[in-house]
């Protein structure tokens, strides 16, 4: 927006509430990569910093969120202030929720550090880049008002899917192959998912961005790809 | 009428922000009075530019904009106020039943008996509560004592204000607190039977509460007529008016449903008036 609003305390409370969500965006950020990183190296001492920050963030959605609610009872803000703070309150939300995936992640991961490793990690390590890239930039958007990135961000999802899909085949397959890989490969199985979710909340995120923005939703139907729902693997000679 | 088709779509492509479009879910209904090229002139002062607007029938009408807009000349233009003043002329076209009101040819008093006006401050006269309902009803129908009671009840009830002054019909008018002269001056509006309404600000000399019981009449009234209302009171258009008008330097910037002007207007210059952003 170009212009300043008329009662200059309130264009800080807005960049006060920006600088909030951005700090609550990077610090998600982080939790992904340590996260990914603490499964892939088998740092337990990593993923157990992971699950103790979680709590920061609930901190700071709840912190959010009060904000929130006071700029809507004292400033009644109309038009793009409005969109920004309803969006932000979103945001917020879907933050928290990929904190949590992020910190169940680490937790599953400091049982496997404990079992026997299970195949190669890459297919978990492309995923987690491509959540985080798009995580990165749905928050760049968001800072800069970008919607037309927000956008991109949207669409972005359905390589991230793919990858779900080929993990849960693998996994499926590790199963049948030994029963006991289950435990491993059922602590994976959840790993992609909550990595699979991570995608779909940066989805919303980017949704909320692009309607603050211009105030338009975007279509219902988003491009996806996750097919495991659909999944069956057969057992040799069944 | 094209302008409210077009409003329409753009109320139902918003529908998907929560709950909020409830007001402008309900399609805007056909025009009432339809503006459409209208010019305003305070001597060689152009107040008004191309002014094209409908008033959907039975519903609310909110204008909004700066000072000096043309929100207020526009009113005036509706029920021929200006005609009172030498130099001051329209032109162009408000089509109100089939006719232009603003043609030379208009019956001014009964144009002012189809469109009655509420003002910024509550101008009850000097007489008893009830001759003040009286007074208008005779300047424009002959009626028995009798008959001529069931009006004024009728139109006491319709203000929301018959139980408070039941007891007082006779007493002066002068008494009543401001909220209650205000709502007096609306049954003596709509006690004339007016199919339009014009409200000035009706409630900026008013308390909160009083306020709220004026906005709630005319929720009430726009299920028999149809309303204009001129407001500073941005939060007060979002919650009475159904559609929404936006001037700025006496052109109509943006028209739109409420919830639509409110949560994602169209034009810059409306984003940066209802958001605080101005100048």
């Amino acid at each position: 927006m170009p212009t300043d609003h008329i009662v200059r305390s309130y264009d800080e409370d807005l960049r006060k509430l920006r600088d909030m969500i951005a700090r609550m965006g990077g610090l998600v950020e982080r939790q992904v990569a340590d996260a990914t990183r603490a499964l892939v190296r088998r740092d337990s001492d990593l993923a157990g910093e992971v699950v103790q920050r979680d709590l920061q963030i609930d901190q700071l959605e709840r912190e959010i969120e009060g904000f929130c609610v006071t700029l809507l009872a004292l400033r009644q803000p109309m038009a793009a202030d409005l969109r920004l703070i309803i969006a932000c309150m979103k945001v917020s939300n879907d933050l928290e929720r990929i904190g949590d995936y992020s910190a169940n992640a680490a937790k599953r991961s400091i049982v496997l550090a404990s079992l026997p490793g299970l195949g190669s990690m890459n297919g978990f390590e492309r995923m987690a880049h491509l959540v985080q890239e798009n995580l990165k930039a749905a928050m760049d958007a968001l800072v800069h008002s970008d919607a037309d990135a927000a956008e991109r961000v949207w669409a972005a999802d359905e390589p991230v899917d793919e990858i779900y899909n080929g993990i849960f085949r693998e996994m499926l397959t590790h199963m049948m192959e030994d029963p006991r890989n289950i435990t491993a490969a059922t602590h994976l199985l959840f790993i992609a998912k909550n990595l699979e979710r991570i995608g779909d909340h940066t989805t919303n995120i980017a949704e909320r961005i692009h309607f603050a923005v211009r105030g338009e939703t975007l279509p219902e139907d988003r491009p996806k790809g996750d097919t495991s729902a659909f999944a069956v693997v057969r057992a040799p000679g069944e | 009428m094209s302008l409210s088709t077009e409003t329409q779509n753009q109320g139902a492509a918003t529908t998907s922000f929560g709950g909020m479009q409830a007001r402008s879910e309900a399609a805007l209904n056909t025009a009432r009075v339809a503006i459409s090229n209208l010019d305003f002139f305070y001597g060689d002062n152009r107040a008004l530019k191309e002014i094209k607007l409908d008033l959907p029938d039975r519903q609310v009408t909110g204008m909004i904009g700066p000072s000096g807009c043309g929100k207020s000349t526009l009113l005036r233009v509706l029920n021929r106020m200006y005609s009172l003043y030498p130099g001051q002329r329209a032109t162009g076209e408000v089509m109100m039943d089939g006719e232009n009101i603003i043609a030379d040819s208009t019956d001014i008093n009964s144009l002012r008996a189809k469109v009655g006006m509420v003002f910024q401050k509550p101008t009850p006269f000097p007489m008893t509560i009830y001759e003040n309902i009286a007074f208008g009803i005779r300047l424009h129908e002959k009626l028995s004592k009798s008959e001529m009671g069931e009006r004024i009840e009728w139109a006491l009830t319709r203000a929301a204000i018959w139980n408070e002054v039941k007891d007082r019909l006779d007493r002066s008018a002068l008494g009543l607190s401001g909220g209650q002269q205000q709502r007096l001056c609306i049954a003596r509006t709509i006690a004339v039977r007016p199919e339009v309404i014009l409200f000035d600000e009706p409630t900026s000399a008013l308390d909160p509460i009083s306020t709220l019981k004026i906005e709630e009449l005319i929720d009430e009234l726009k299920r028999d007529f149809t309303i204009a209302i001129v407001t500073h009171n941005m939060q007060q258009a979002a919650r009475c008016a159904d559609q929404v008008a936006f001037f700025y330097l006496g052109e109509l910037i943006e028209v739109a449903p409420a919830a639509q002007l409110f949560t994602a207007p169209k034009h810059p210059k409306t984003q940066e008036y209802i958001t605080g952003r101005f100048g």
